[in-house]
């Protein structure tokens, strides 16, 4: 990871939750996102306790929660804060930085999203048994593909899962988008 | 009423009913759609929680290419998910001319430049709005006097952004619904979350969701839905929520064109009902007498 030079020439590593920070530095520990929350009943710390941790900086902690992948991005939060914070944003900040850094607890999380993009930057739209395979394959626990068997028959005999990709005999690759996008990405971090 | 229109990649798969009961109902409504050329993949909640500038030029690379077309200045969009993304970039670059810079860099790779000037708008914007019951009341063919059905909003299409209805306690589909002679199932239920995507990494969690929306629908005829992922995690898991519940759960679920295009006399062929994955024999039973 690149170091920042600080102004008084001390180097140290960049503190990847301070935008995160400032997204919540108004929170006033009411718990309004908590009561607002639909899956806060499957955290380990609710909405309100991580936005604690993440004035008091604990990274550690944060990145070992279960609290931010479970986000479904429902905005009720968002909606509801009376200090109007963009909280579902903080939320996405959150797993942002997981997905870069690989956390652990992200990682079914980073496949499925992972496997979606690849799909989407090699074809221009989303080719889901392509994408779902690579999924399943990646998660390497059968017992996850198994839960879906039944849904992904259905869907075969319905014919909603194409053997093409959707934009198949058009060019529609994005490959142009990803790479310039990391490029730039790389150059702000 | 013309429009462009942006039908996103589940509408080419998993929501392909959704796709042709939208075309069919809005040319039956006198709206003309223009397909967006080359439109490609939002980003859906996948690049978002990868990457926020991916997220943000994934949807500004479609409303680049929405921005050469001739036609109309608004751009249609069925899918919440995909609405959501598309406005949130509209959103975005008007208020952070730093983003959008930087997403010009981006797009500029493929001769694309963003100006924002197109309107984003949900199908059930459109719908309630621009349609409205009035037009529907004229239109209709066939009665579902004697119906209960339950609307289901999902999120995306209502929040963050107040457009067209209330974040809270949305109503907009209530005047569509009655202009079926349909009962409006009032419950609190319309704007809860699905689970999304959670469905697909933590089953667990998603089924709790779609559970409570289910047990809240119970008794009515359809739940009727505006998302393609709100759709398919209230129909897909029904049985094995019955199972493990031990009560019957099984419900129809309808995507509101193809509720709307009845009513309004088109064929169930145009509708594709035959697609859904959840339509009960006991509604097809109550729909043969209407």
């Amino acid at each position: 990871m690149s170091q920042k030079i600080q102004a008084g020439g001390k180097h140290e590593p960049p503190d990847s939750l301070l935008e995160i920070r400032k997204m919540v530095n108004a929170c006033i520990q009411c718990g309004t996102c908590t009561g607002s929350c639909p899956n806060a009943f499957g955290m380990d710390f609710t909405p309100r306790h991580l936005w604690r941790l993440v004035l008091m900086g604990q990274k550690d902690e944060i990145f070992k929660s279960r609290t931010f992948g479970l986000c479904s991005a429902c905005y009720y939060c968002t909606l509801r804060c009376p200090r109007g914070l963009p909280l579902t944003e903080a939320m996405y900040a959150l797993k942002q930085i997981a997905a870069r850094e690989k956390s652990e607890v992200f990682k079914t999380g980073l496949c499925f999203y992972g496997n979606f993009l690849e799909s989407v930057r090699k074809h221009g739209r989303v080719w889901e048994l392509e994408f779902m395979s690579m999924y399943f394959i990646a998660v390497k626990n059968p017992l996850i593909p198994l839960r879906y068997s039944s849904l992904g028959l259905r869907l075969f005999g319905k014919r909603k899962l194409s053997f093409r990709p959707h934009a198949a005999g058009r060019t529609m690759s994005l490959e142009k988008l990803f790479s310039k996008t990391k490029e730039l990405e790389e150059t702000i971090r | 009423m013309k429009y462009l229109y942006y039908p996103g990649c589940s509408l080419e798969g998993t929501a392909l009913e959704y796709n042709l009961s939208t075309l069919a109902f809005m040319k039956a409504a006198g709206a003309d759609l223009e397909e967006i050329d080359n439109w490609t993949c939002c980003g859906a909640s996948a690049a978002e929680s990868v990457s926020r500038l991916l997220s943000l030029s994934l949807s500004a690379r479609n409303l680049a290419l929405a921005e050469k077309m001739n036609g109309s200045r608004e751009i249609l969009v069925p899918c919440s998910a995909c609405y959501l993304n598309l406005k949130k970039t509209a959103e975005t670059v008007r208020t952070e001319p730093d983003i959008l810079n930087k997403i010009n860099i981006i797009l500029g790779e493929e001769d694309l430049k963003l100006t924002s000037l197109v309107r984003v708008r949900h199908l059930l914007d459109v719908v309630s709005q621009d349609i409205g019951p009035g037009v529907l009341k004229n239109l209709k063919k066939r009665s579902f006097a004697g119906f209960s059905i339950a609307p289901y909003y999902g999120c995306q299409c209502i929040r963050p952004y107040k457009v067209f209805d209330d974040p809270e306690k949305p109503v907009s589909m209530e005047p569509l619904i009655k202009a079926t002679d349909a009962d409006v199932h009032q419950w609190a239920m319309g704007g809860r979350c699905c689970g999304a995507s959670n469905m697909n990494t933590k089953m667990n969690i998603g089924i709790e969701l779609v559970t409570a929306i289910l047990k809240g629908a119970k008794g009515t005829d359809a739940i009727v839905t505006v998302c393609p992922m709100c759709q398919i995690n209230l129909e897909a898991y029904q049985k094995l929520i019955s199972k493990r519940f031990s009560t019957d759960l099984q419900i129809t679920v309808l995507y509101l064109p193809q509720l709307l295009g009845l009513a309004i006399g088109l064929p169930e062929k145009d509708l594709r009902l035959d697609l859904n994955l959840s339509v009960t024999g006991s509604f097809r039973q109550k729909l043969k007498k209407t």
